[in-house]
This record gives structure tokens, C-alpha cells and sequence, in this order.
């Protein structure tokens, strides 16, 4: 469990930590995605670039209604935001699941979403959210919708010398329910199967539904399944005919902790209890 | 002064290893030190051509490498050490390091020795190995099968030993028995996952002919013959220490080729080697446990006598017979068949099978948690059938408490039993009649509640060494301890056993305390030094209490007669006269004539005025061996409810009743229920160690080896009943492995329990969320 020798740069700032990105070199920030593939060698970068301390990279601020996060934000601080919790209680809820209090202490959120595991409960909050996340490099800066970032297992949209520097949060509607729901793996604690949920209702009326999932296959998905809530009242049996469509036809992973059938049933288990939570949600008063 | 015996006093062990102040195998550090790092096979089986190290032995900071061409002239093989009789046993040669075939992933192909731990950790990528890679086997029934690949050529069909127990008519008892059940059942194979991993680190003295080896080890003395065997020198040149010792589980027991291939390399180079595993190393080369197919048939009346128990088992050895592999399966298991029952008729037939996987050996409960699960399981399949409640069954068929020694059909005595008396209150705490009703209504609303009820008793504190030679342990079986009193009056035991975290610092020091009436901080035990301690034989098999203990007890004993010499002489009294009263011998009579034991800890040192033909000094050894086994035993409850649209098992209520004997300890003994129990529970509900058919480990790592979590498990509640056991001078029976015995057939058993309705009626485990589901769909009649 010894790395291949690597340089350590610890950057003063962003711009020195873009600067020196290049061929074979790896950012870390909270370190507990890069380490166990270091450890494994799995990856042997020539450098590391640690961007845990920098502040820029830090921080929840407001924006409209919505929210800012920098990326080296770690998961603990977004679970002491009041603010955070305020107008995303799903980040606050979801964020809980992930690893432990060690881990939350040093993981970051922005980490483990350009780390991408294929079974990692955050990024179908993501795409729930319809979030955006800014990638940096020392030429420029682009926006790149959430649901166009996530492109397969460890595989995402930014490029070899971008950095995920900051997730933009739009405003919720009013009335809006959301809700995760997921069955862990035993000794992972990564999701087999995991499902995110966001109503919204206006005048008895669900006005939008988005549904999202992990764990199934190479990467996080939203299910267009969820439109067809649009404009009912959302009963049980429609929600049930909903996460079964979601999950019809997604070939699903299959390996030593489930096989493809149940991981689908899950799937459709977890979608039903969450679009019934989110929906009971919206529908409280307040 | 009260009696520290039933005391449950804080384990003096954990402040230091709950501080961080605990030292470690791989905390030794020498001047010179080197380091070892292992190349391993990433074939599970396949021709070894080239091995070229060329480019690793001119790496930076490397020393040496050495191949298994360089070492297999000058090391021996590793040996097996329980060649269990009569059952036609073949150990083919195990070399240190791999000569011209590799037998499973892990298999040791070189050794790099260098000034770092990660200068040999480099060179390992510098090696070249040129494979031609041959069929695997994994599964030890497939091995069994005609046409399997073939591991050894001395092993014709991979069958190590065909070995067989009997007792009665097995054959009359089916044909004549009005109900028969039969089922398939898979032990799963287990990773032991002590918290610490193996480690060696050894300084040869070329000056002295010496060798030092720290060994995570959980028998010393075992260790050093083991090394004998390897390295070529003899035992009295080798020192053993096992410094503290992070957990074992059986897994700290056997002789690894690590550690006679750092001896070598210190010998060879003389300076000291390292050799740290990590846990992907660990997971992969230190056994594993369990990996039995058992095909498993009972019979009985329709009112509830089982008259008969039939077995075929094979049992997975992995690639090569570790140290005491063959009698798991064999003596730890087959002996056990008749459980805590009176069953005139049992026959099984065991095949000892290799795979080209991990050798497989003790891993907590050894071959008795295989034999109670299968008798537990067998039971409620029976129960079933014949439309009678298992606890029913289980009481009409246990062994009365006043039959004890009891015989039974495998030709085993126990020591002493009131099974009725555990089951009952068992079922008292549980309060078995609510929650059978609990499951009635429950089931009406169909919710799935299930009860699991284990009878159980087990054999350990192994055991008499006549009856280890008899079977074929290449070893003694007693114990000893020398019990040494310092002119302060301070007393120190020093043990053959080697404790692990079963905390007989503390329980030791109990006794002893009693014995002379001494605050027990007066009191140290002493262990893990070959060069220190008497020999003994290790900790496992639940044995160190009822066997070291034992010799702990007698030593001081000894001691205490001694100082009664001495206090009659200076007290100008006879013997006779003498009493001891709170810590002193006093003269009948006048109280006020005595000397304490303080008193006498210093006369007998200083020694200026002996009694004649007394010598000096105020010590005792002892060795201990027993006249039989003992045989703790208990009944576990639990109860389950089971989402049966996900699968998923909660546990509602966990009850162990346990006897052991009298309780040195009852914190440290309940400490061993809870341990022992929720290990059970890993087993029954989430552990799986899993190969592919090409014999790749799939669940290498923490991350996909699901070893339980706090989170994961449920509160246990204990209790306990007292039946002393004959055999030894404390009445103990062992505690450590009961619960990992009794809780895995518990829950399986719950869980078939609550699936009945819908026709579920047995999964094998561990019984994950997504077997329990495909069960459930299975049992509807449709596809898992």
C-alpha cells in the first residue's frame, strides 16, 4: 500500500494550482477518493497538487435565490450551513449518508463529484438540482451543466487541466418536496441502488418532477420518467408506474453484491419511496 | 477480602491499546533494519516459467532478492502439523516461495529485501514473471469432481484426505425412519480480518547462532518449532517473542513461509528484516476460514426423535494444508455431530479438498460453528415437517442433565451439562410464547416475523495431550506457568498461553490475587516470550483459560504451600497449626501470631532463615494437562422481521443464555459473548469471501468485504447459567467462540422461520438483501 514517488505542491492560490496542472499531475483536495487509487497505483501521477486549503475554493455563498458552493468545500462544513440546510435540506440529508465523521470531515464535496464513482449518492442530487459547475483552467473558465457532466464510471466532462471550482445552485420553486432514498452496500456504504426525488406543486397540481438515480449503472441518470407526474395529483399507483418505467430497459451493473434483476428492483424501490416522500413534502403546508 | 474471583474488574490491557502505547510487531525497530516486501502470484494457477529479477536486484536501495530457485535448497517446506490419522492424508511439499507452479493468487513468487519499506515495495514492479496459466478451481465439490485441474501431482482429484465418524447403524436408522430431510449447505468462506495484520521482523546474532523473530502470533512456542521445521536451526537457537497482538481469530496460528523467509534473509544478510503485510496482502495470503459444501441428511420419528444424522462434506483447503488444516473439518467438526443431542446414529464422510485458492484453517469456532449450523439448520427443517415447534424438538432431544459424563454416537465424553436449564431461561427472557403469538398476528397483516432458537453445546479448552497425539497434533496440549514471588511481594505469572485480546491479563491475575490474598495490582502476568515462559501451546480452541489458567492456579498453589513451610518455621509452629486468614498465616488461636504474605515474599528471597531442606526463593511451575475437553453450551434467541419486497433482515431482539462454568470475569466474559456473537452475525448476514472462476479474489479489499459495523448490528443481551466443569481446578469452560458457534444458525434460522409462509425454507449464506429477495422470488414460483 505505497505509492509510486510523486512530487507534492501545496498551491498558494488558484492560479499556481491551474499553472501547475498539466500531463500527470493530480489534484487533491480532501484526498479520500485519490488516496486508495494511489495506494493501489491504480494512479501514478507525477505530481500532486493539493488544493485543500485554498480559500478561494471554500465557502456557501447566496446567488438569487440559489446558492454557490466552492468546491473544496468539505462535507462537514455544508452540514454546519444553516443556510444550506435551509434551501436544500436533500444536500443536507444526502450529505449525511456519506461516509463517516472522518471522512466528512475531510472529503469535499467538489472531490467527490469530479471523482464521479458511479454508485456515489451526490451526483444525482446534481442533476435533481439542475446544477452547474464551473470548470477552470488557466486559459479560461466554462460553465458545464451538471447533466452533461457525468459522462461513465470515473469519467466526467472536464478536461485533463480543468479544475471543478465552484457548483451553482438554482433556486427551488416554491412548494417543492425532495427526497433520497437508497440501499447501501454492506461494506461499502456506496449506493447498490439509490434514487433522488424533487416535486414541485402549485395549487394541488405537481408542476415539476425530477427523478434521479445511482448505483445502477456507469453513471448517475436522470429518468424522463418523471415527467409524466406533471400536471396529476401524483397517487400511489401512478408513482408506482412511474419508477418502473424509470428503471424499464437500464441495463443494470451486476456483480458480487447484487445482481442486475435486484439491483433494478431496488432501483424501482427506491424511486417509488422517494417521489412518495418528496411529494409528501411539497404537499405540507409552509 | 472479597474474593476477585467473580469480580468483573477493568481489563488491565486496554488503557495501553486504547492510547496508543500498545507495542506492536511492526513497532519493533532495530539499528540496520531492513525491509521485506513479497511478490505474489496474480495467477490462481499456472506453470511458473521465468521469474527474472535481474532489473529489481540493481534497483536503488535494494539489498537482495531472493526467488523460489535461490531459497528451496536452503529452507524446508512448510510444514501441516495436525496429520490427522486414518483418513489416508497427503501434504504435498509447500515451498517457501514457488518453484515451478503457483497454487493461488497470493502464492509467494520472491522476496525483495531493501533499505525501505517502500524501496521494496519499487522493486516489486521491476520484476518480470513469465507465467503459463492453467485452469482454476475455486469451489472445493467442483475440485472433488472428476476432470477437475489437478494442483499437485502427488494428490491425484485434489482429494487431500477422505476421513469418516461413525457411530450406530446409520444406514438401519434411515431405512427404518418414518421422516427424512435432506438439504445442501454452503459455508461460506470467511476472511479472519484481525485489526492487525501479520508481521516479522527477525535479527539473526551470527556471533551466538541466535535467531530473535517478533511474530504476530497467537502461540510462541508453536511459532518457534515451525520455524525450526523451515529455517533448519534448531528450536533452542530461536526466540519467539509475540509482542501485543492485534486479534487473530485462528488466523495468528499457523506457520506462514514470511516468516522463515525474513529469518533467511537475516540470516543470509545478517542484519534485521521487516516484513509488514497490508490488508490487500492480508486478505489474499493469511487463511481464510470455513468454505464447506455439505450435503446433509436427519431422520426421525413423526413425534420428534431424531434417530439419525448422514453427511458428505467437502471442505475447501485452498492451495496448500496449512499448520493445523486437516483437523478442522475432521476432529473439530465431525466429532461434534451430535450437538447438545442424545442421536444414537451419525455418519459423515469428509473430503478434504484443494483448491487453487487461499489455504484455508481455523478461523473462530473452527469447524464447530459448520457442525452446529448444519444440526440447528437440519433440526427446524425437521421441526417443519413434522409440524412440531422447534423448541419442542430441540428439548425432546436433548441430553439430561443428569446423564453427564455423557457418551455420545461419535465416541466424544462430555463434562458436565444442564442444557434444559439454559434453554429455559432463554426462552424466559424471551418470552417465547408472546412472541410466537406476536408472529401469528403479525403474519395475519402480513408482516414476516421470525423466531431462530440454537441449542448448542461445543468442544474446546483443548485439550488432554494423549488425546492430541491420538489424532494426530503434532503438539502437546497442556499448559503451563511459572508463578514468581519478588522479595516485594509483588507476584508475576509468566504463561505459555499467548492472549490476544481475551483479556487474561487481568482474569490470570484474578486468580492468582485470590490464591494469596494480595491487592491484584500486585499481581503481573507475563506472555509472548519463548525465552521467558514455560512452554506452552498458544491461544485458541477457547483453551487458555480452563488449560493455562488452570496452571496459573496450581503454580500458585504450590507457592502458597511452600510459604506455609516457611511461615511455620519462623512462626515456631507446625504446619498443622496454621490457618490462612485475609492475607496471612496465623497460628490457630492466637490471631495475633502471623506473617503475611509480604512477610514471607521477603524471607523466602532473602532466605536467612529457611526451614531445613527448604531452598530458597518463593516461586512454582506447573504444567496443566486436563483429563478431557470441556464442552460450554447455551441456547441463543433471536428474532427478525423481514421486508420481504427488498429483502432486507432487521433484527428485533438478540438473547444469549451461555454457560462456561463459573466467570472469572463476567464483564471480560460478556465482552467475549457480544465479540463472538456479532462475528456470528457478519457471517450469517453480510461476510463473503468470493472468488471468480479463474480464481480471482473479488472482495479484496474493506470496500467490498463486508465485515459488520457497529451500525450494522443489534444490542445482544446476555445471560448465563453455572455448570462447573470437572476437568479442571476452576470449573471454566471456554467463552471465546461460543458465540460465533451459536448466533450464525440463530439467525439463518430466524430467517427461514419467517419466510415459512411463503415457502421459503432454507438460503444459504450470508443472507444479503439481494439472496434473501431472490429467495422470496424463487419460493413465488418465479426467477430470482
Amino acid at each position: 500500500m505505497i505509492p509510486t514517488s510523486f512530487e507534492y505542491v501545496r498551491a498558494k492560490n488558484l492560479s499556481d494550482a491551474l499553472k501547475a496542472m498539466g500531463k500527470n499531475t493530480k489534484v487533491i483536495a480532501g484526498g479520500h477518493s485519490l488516496l486508495p487509487l494511489l495506494r493501489f497505483r491504480l494512479a501514478q501521477p507525477d505530481m500532486l497538487i493539493d488544493i485543500g486549503q485554498l480559500r478561494e475554493l471554500k465557502g456557501i455563498k447566496r446567488s438569487g435565490g440559489g446558492l454557490k458552493i466552492g468546491a473544496a468545500t468539505t462535507y462537514r462544513e455544508l452540514l454546519e450551513s444553516k443556510e444550506l440546510k435551509a434551501l436544500y435540506p436533500l444536500i443536507a440529508e444526502v450529505t449525511e449518508h456519506i461516509g463517516d465523521l472522518q471522512v466528512r470531515n475531510a472529503g469535499t464535496i467538489g472531490g467527490g463529484l469530479a471523482h464521479a464513482d458511479p454508485a456515489a449518492d451526490m451526483p444525482p442530487v446534481m442533476l435533481v438540482l439542475d446544477a452547474t459547475f464551473v470548470l477552470q483552467s488557466k486559459t479560461g473558465k466554462r460553465s458545464v451543466p451538471a447533466r452533461k457532466f457525468f459522462k461513465g464510471p470515473f469519467t466526467t466532462a472536464l478536461k485533463p487541466n480543468e479544475l471543478l471550482t465552484e457548483i451553482q445552485l438554482p433556486a427551488l420553486p416554491k412548494g417543492v418536496g425532495t427526497a433520497y432514498a437508497s440501499f447501501e452496500q454492506a461494506a461499502s456504504g456506496y449506493a447498490l441502488a439509490g434514487a433522488v426525488a424533487l416535486i414541485a406543486i402549485a395549487k394541488g397540481l405537481i408542476t415539476r418532477a425530477d427523478l434521479a438515480f445511482t448505483g445502477l449503472g456507469d453513471a448517475p441518470f436522470l429518468a424522463p420518467a418523471a415527467a409524466k407526474l406533471v400536471a396529476t395529483t401524483g397517487d400511489a399507483s401512478l408513482i408506482d408506474q412511474v419508477a418502473q418505467a424509470a428503471v424499464a430497459g437500464v441495463e443494470a451493473n451486476d456483480d458480487v453484491h447484487a445482481p442486475a434483476a435486484y439491483r433494478l428492483h431496488l432501483g424501482r424501490v427506491a424511486a417509488r419511496r422517494a417521489l412518495t416522500q418528496a411529494l409528501a413534502q411539497a404537499q405540507r403546508p409552509g | 477480602m472479597a474474593t476477585l474471583f467473580g469480580s468483573g474488574i477493568k481489563r488491565r490491557e486496554d488503557p495501553r491499546l486504547i492510547t496508543g502505547k500498545a507495542t506492536y510487531t511492526d513497532d519493533v525497530k532495530l539499528p540496520g533494519l531492513l525491509y521485506a516486501a513479497m511478490l505474489r502470484s496474480t495467477y490462481a494457477h499456472a506453470k511458473l516459467n521465468q521469474v527474472d529479477v535481474a532489473k529489481a536486484r540493481k534497483a536503488a536501495g535494494v539489498v537482495a532478492v531472493y526467488t523460489g530457485a535461490d531459497v528451496k535448497d536452503k529452507l524446508n517446506t512448510v510444514p501441516c502439523a495436525w496429520n490427522v490419522p486414518n483418513c489416508d492424508l497427503k501434504v504435498p511439499p509447500h515451498p517457501v516461495l514457488a518453484v515451478d507452479k503457483v497454487r493461488y493468487v497470493g502464492d509467494g513468487i520472491a522476496m525483495v529485501v531493501a533499505e525501505s519499506r517502500a524501496a521494496a515495495r519499487d522493486a516489486l514492479d521491476l520484476i518480470d514473471v513469465d507465467y503459463d496459466a492453467l485452469d482454476a478451481v475455486v469451489d472445493p465439490e467442483k475440485a472433488a469432481a472428476k476432470g477437475a485441474p489437478e494442483l499437485h501431482k502427488e494428490v491425484p482429484g485434489n482429494i487431500a484426505f477422505t476421513w469418516k465418524v461413525a457411530g450406530g447403524d446409520t444406514g438401519k436408522a434411515f431405512a427404518e425412519a418414518a421422516v427424512r430431510v435432506e438439504q445442501r449447505i454452503v459455508h461460506n468462506r470467511l476472511l479472519p480480518t484481525a485489526m492487525e495484520p501479520r508481521a516479522t521482523c527477525a535479527s539473526y546474532n551470527a556471533g551466538t547462532g541466535q535467531l530473535t523473530c517478533w511474530i504476530t502470533s497467537q502461540n510462541p512456542h508453536i511459532h518457534r518449532f515451525l520455524l525450526s521445521v523451515m529455517t533448519k536451526l534448531p528450536e533452542h537457537r530461536i526466540r519467539v517473542i509475540a509482542p501485543e497482538v492485534g486479534g487473530g481469530f485462528g488466523s495468528k496460528i499457523p506457520g506462514y513461509p514470511d516468516e522463515a523467509l525474513v529469518s533467511f534473509a537475516s540470516m543470509e544478510l545478517g542484519r534485521p528484516v521487516k516484513w509488514t503485510e497490508d490488508r490487500s496482502e492480508n486478505y489474499k495470503v493469511t487463511i481464510h476460514g470455513r468454505d464447506h459444501v455439505e450435503y446433509v441428511e436427519l431422520c426421525g420419528t413423526k413425534d420428534g426423535t431424531i434417530t439419525g444424522l448422514r453427511t458428505r462434506v467437502y471442505a475447501g483447503l485452498g492451495g496448500y494444508a496449512s499448520t493445523a488444516a486437516p483437523g478442522i473439518p475432521t476432529i473439530l467438526h465431525g466429532l461434534m455431530y451430535s450437538g447438545p443431542y442424545t442421536i444414537p446414529n451419525i455418519e459423515g464422510t469428509i473430503y478434504g479438498v484443494y483448491t487453487t485458492t487461499t489455504p484455508v484453517d481455523a478461523y473462530r469456532g473452527a469447524g464447530r460453528p459448520e457442525a452446529t449450523f448444519l444440526l440447528e439448520r437440519m433440526i427446524d427443517l425437521y421441526a417443519r415437517q413434522i409440524g412440531m415447534d422447534p423448541v419442542d424438538v430441540r428439548r425432546k432431544n436433548l441430553i439430561p442433565k443428569d446423564k453427564f459424563p455423557y457418551t455420545v454416537a461419535t465416541g466424544i465424553t462430555y463434562d458436565s451439562g444442564n442444557y434444559q436449564g439454559a434453554l429455559d431461561k432463554a426462552l424466559q427472557l424471551i418470552d417465547y410464547k408472546k412472541v410466537r403469538a406476536e408472529q401469528a398476528k403479525a403474519r395475519k397483516e402480513k408482516r414476516y416475523l421470525g423466531i431462530g432458537v440454537t441449542t448448542y453445546c461445543e468442544i474446546c479448552g483443548l485439550g488432554p495431550s494423549q488425546v492430541a497425539g491420538a489424532v494426530g497434533f503434532g503438539g502437546g496440549l497442556y499448559d503451563s506457568a511459572i508463578v514468581r514471588v519478588y522479595p516485594t511481594g509483588v507476584v508475576r505469572a509468566y504463561i505459555g498461553g499467548k492472549p490476544h485480546g481475551q483479556g487474561e491479563e487481568t482474569t490470570f491475575a484474578q486468580i492468582v490475587a485470590d490464591e494469596f490474598g494480595i491487592p491484584v495490582e500486585n499481581v503481573e502476568v507475563v506472555a509472548g516470550d519463548t525465552e521467558a515462559t514455560p512452554q506452552g501451546w498458544g491461544t485458541y480452541g477457547s483453551r487458555t483459560t480452563a488449560v493455562c489458567g488452570s496452571a496459573v492456579k496450581v503454580a500458585a498453589q504450590r507457592v502458597k504451600e511452600k510459604a506455609k513451610k516457611i511461615a511455620a518455621h519462623l512462626l515456631e509452629a507446625s504446619e498443622a497449626d496454621l490457618e490462612w486468614k485475609e492475607g496471612k498465616f496465623v497460628v490457630k488461636g492466637s490471631p495475633d501470631k502471623g506473617k503475611s504474605f509480604g512477610d514471607l515474599a521477603l524471607m523466602a528471597n532473602v532466605a536467612w532463615n529457611m526451614p531445613p531442606g527448604v531452598e530458597p526463593g518463593l516461586e512454582a511451575t506447573a504444567f496443566f494437562d486436563p483429563s478431557n475437553f470441556v464442552y460450554p453450551f447455551g441456547t441463543h434467541i433471536c428474532t427478525v422481521e423481514v421486508d420481504v419486497e427488498t429483502g432486507e433482515v432487521k433484527i428485533l431482539r438478540y438473547v444469549a443464555v451461555d454457560d462456561c462454568g463459573p466467570q472469572i470475569n463476567p464483564m471480560i466474559v460478556e465482552g467475549q459473548v457480544h465479540g463472538g456473537v456479532i462475528q456470528g452475525l457478519g457471517e450469517a448476514l453480510q461476510e463473503m469471501a468470493v472468488y471468480d472462476e479463474d480464481g480471482q479474489l473479488l472482495t479484496g479489499t474493506m470496500m467490498d468485504y463486508a465485515v459488520p459495523k457497529a451500525s450494522q448490528m443489534p444490542k445482544v443481551e446476555t445471560a448465563h447459567t453455572v455448570t462447573p466443569s470437572p476437568v479442571n481446578p476452576l470449573g471454566v469452560k471456554g467463552v471465546g467462540e461460543t458465540g460465533t458457534i451459536a448466533s450464525v444458525p440463530t439467525l439463518v434460522n430466524a430467517v427461514c422461520d419467517a419466510l415459512a409462509p411463503l415457502g421459503v425454507t432454507h438460503i444459504d449464506k450470508p443472507l444479503t438483501p439481494a439472496r434473501v429477495w431472490a429467495a422470496i422470488q424463487q419460493a413465488k414460483g418465479g426467477t430470482p
